[in-house]
């Protein structure tokens, strides 16, 4: 299955060469969960604060669908 | 300690002892009580009967991190209630090592089109000199902060305010120097910058030379609680250096809240702009590397700040634009205005900066002038055309400058996202319920940092709780609500909040601060219980003005229009929004 991911922040030199939040695809096994892709994208676990599938708050167990929208952040805060 | 008390009507002053009653009080908690107790209710908030009262926290000016905030308050033109509004400056720091817990602006010259400046320094006690301001009216603040530290020195804080305050508008600041004397600092919302320019006072310029500094009554146990706030705030991956806030400066939560869908686009009617990865803090930060050929971290707006979270936006030929563009700025001229130029966004701010104008209101009622066909959403060079109108005090820029809520009523506009009379900010009620419940509820009017839920909200922060949910949110809300009233009291950036609600030594350290600046045995239920005090005192004037609980609520079309991507309205019950003040 393929699904979209935007890294943000700090996470994009995990994806280099684009503005944080540019989309691009991943290619995953069928029933890969968030932590799946955060370990395919080579992404400390540790590192991970907040996740989003499509628009909403999900933890790292949770199951991605083909053509899911993944929103990955390290801890970010301001006002 | 003193009370400075500055009488606008015939240019006198009087230096008395703090009294008995203040003892215990400084920044949020000392204005609004000096309001409280001494403004009426009822008066005009630019008639000669308001009050404008600045007062520093209660470490401000010790070596306590990040606490260079000064509070400035008075009846506001904007929400016709009680206003607190808060900035970080090394103006702050120097009031406060000159003892001055409160100084009051009383009065009401009878000349017009007069204004003075006032040359506060120390001769033993405060002393304050009359100078005469009405050659630097009219004019962009960035063109006459030179003149006024070449007259005064170097070393001096400047506090002032601009044009959009001149000619009265709502929508009108409190200016203060940063650390590169640039007029950036504000203490924006509410329309205070009109009530200082109504007394006729343009300048309050504070020269700290031999002053004797911030008397601490216990300093071991000071110094103890200051390493657990240092520790704490060099710890958080938020506020550490080069962490996100230093890197990426406050936009960094354009992306984050684009991704929850609870980024107000084109006038709140999406919750998601296609183009927000463009003027996010990381575009900010890539845009500066391409342009100066290195990496720019960003910059402390007063002395002392760890966090130091303040950008600067250079122009391609590697001239400063900006400083600082916020996040809440880059949402409200940027995404709300459906504009993504950089270098256009920036002048906006710049702009807004230069006539005094809060960022927030002025992009919310550009918002609504572009809903009203005023000009095309997305058209940045006409956006920056209807700042200069402001600036100019045209016909139109005088209705703009009155504020979201005027500029609605006079276009016949029904969707305008005020709460009693002061615009909502970058984070969509209908996405996040819990920020909504405070600025329903706020004293303040619409007010993101009056209770601050989007830290467990969105960001895991203090827990995780989800955004769309109502449940639970009314206590969350009041809970952060009076907390904050106690840290918009301490003289602390409310961005420590993001390292002590996660690290609990930290929020210790900050009360063994305080306790060992006052002498006081402060403990954390003694925190929650002084700020809900606060929040009481400023509710009693709200109603006194005629702001009962009614006005608690958010504009009708959040509870109608679904927004997009969620499609959800807002569903908060009323008896919710009316609990956080109930069981206060």
């Amino acid at each position: 299955m393929k699904v979209k991911v935007k890294l943000y922040a700090t996470f994009s030199r995990y994806h280099p060469g684009t503005l944080a939040g540019t989309p691009f695809e991943v290619e995953l096994p069928e029933g890969s969960t968030l932590r799946d892709l955060i370990n395919h994208l080579e992404i400390p676990e540790s590192e991970v604060k907040v996740c989003f599938i499509n628009a909403r708050i999900q933890d790292l167990d949770t199951r991605l669908n083909d053509g899911d929208e993944a929103g990955i952040f390290p801890p970010v805060g301001g006002g | 300690m003193y009370f400075v008390r500055v009488n606008m009507t015939d240019r006198t002053y009087q230096v008395t002892e703090v009294p008995e009653k203040y003892k215990y009080f400084a920044g949020r908690a000392l204005t609004s009580n000096v309001v409280a107790d001494e403004v009426p209710p009822l008066c005009h908030p630019l008639g000669p009967n308001n009050k404008l009262v600045f007062s520093a926290g209660f470490v401000t000016g010790t070596s306590a991190p990040t606490a260079a905030r000064i509070s400035v308050g008075g009846k506001s033109p904007l929400t016709g209630g009680i206003k607190e509004a808060n900035a970080g400056t090394s103006w702050g720091a120097d009031l406060a090592n000159m003892q001055i817990r409160g100084l009051i602006i009383e009065g009401q010259p009878k000349e017009k089109d007069q204004f003075w400046g006032l040359h506060i320094t120390w001769d033993g006690k405060p002393k304050v000199e009359f100078f005469d301001a009405t050659p630097y009216t009219k004019q962009p603040l960035s063109a006459v902060y030179p003149p006024i530290y070449e007259k005064f020195g170097d070393r001096v804080s400047v506090c002032s305010v601009g044009a959009a305050a001149e000619y009265g508008y709502s929508n009108s600041g409190v200016c203060f120097n940063d650390q590169s004397k640039r007029p950036s600092r504000y203490a924006g919302r509410g329309g205070l910058g009109a009530v200082m320019a109504s007394k006729g006072l343009k300048f309050i310029v504070l020269d700290r030379q031999g002053a004797p500094g911030v008397e601490i009554a216990d300093k071991a146990l000071f110094e103890e609680g200051r390493k657990k706030m240092i520790d704490a705030l060099r710890t958080h991956a938020i506020t550490k250096p080069k962490g996100g806030l230093n890197s990426y400066g406050t936009a960094i939560l354009i992306n984050i809240m684009n991704e929850a869908g609870g980024l107000p686009t084109k006038n709140f009617t999406s919750g998601r702009f296609e183009e927000a990865p463009k003027i996010a803090g990381e575009a900010i930060f890539e845009t500066n590397k391409d342009r100066k050929g290195k990496e720019i971290f960003n910059h402390a707006c007063s002395p002392g700040c760890i966090i130091q979270c303040s950008n600067t936006v250079y122009a391609e030929d590697g001239s400063e634009i900006t400083s600082c563009l916020e996040y809440e700025s880059a949402w409200s001229l940027g995404a709300n205005l459906g504009i993504s130029n950089l270098d256009d966004l920036a002048m906006l701010n710049q702009l807004c900066n230069d006539y005094g104008l809060d960022t927030i209101e002025t992009g919310t009622t550009l918002g609504v002038a572009m809903e009203a066909g005023v000009i095309p959403f997305g058209d940045s060079k006409a956006a920056i055309n209807l700042v200069h109108e402001m600036g100019k005090g045209t016909t139109l820029g005088r209705i703009l400058g009155a504020g979201t809520e005027t500029t609605g009523r006079v276009y016949g506009i029904t969707r305008v996202p005020t709460v009693k009379g002061q615009s909502i900010p970058a984070y969509e009620p209908r996405a996040v319920k819990g920020i909504g419940i405070t600025y329903a509820t706020s004293t303040m009017g619409a007010d993101h940092t009056a209770g601050y839920t989007i830290a467990p909200e969105i960001l895991g922060v203090m827990g995780k709780v989800d955004p769309l949910s109502p449940e639970g949110k009314a206590a969350l809300s009041r809970a952060f609500q009076a907390t904050t009233a106690f840290i918009d009291s301490s003289g602390h950036c409310l961005f420590i909040a993001f390292a002590i609600l996660d690290i609990a030594s930290g929020y210790q350290g900050m009360i063994e601060e305080i306790n060992g600046v006052l002498g006081t045995n402060w403990t954390a239920d003694d925190v929650v219980k002084f700020g809900a005090e606060v929040l009481k005192v400023e509710r009693k004037f709200n109603e006194a003005a005629g702001i009962t609980k009614a006005a608690d609520r958010l504009p009708e079309f959040m509870k109608q229009e679904p927004l997009p991507p969620h499609n959800t309205v807002f569903d908060v019950p009323d008896e919710a929004l009316d609990a956080v003040f109930a069981e206060l």
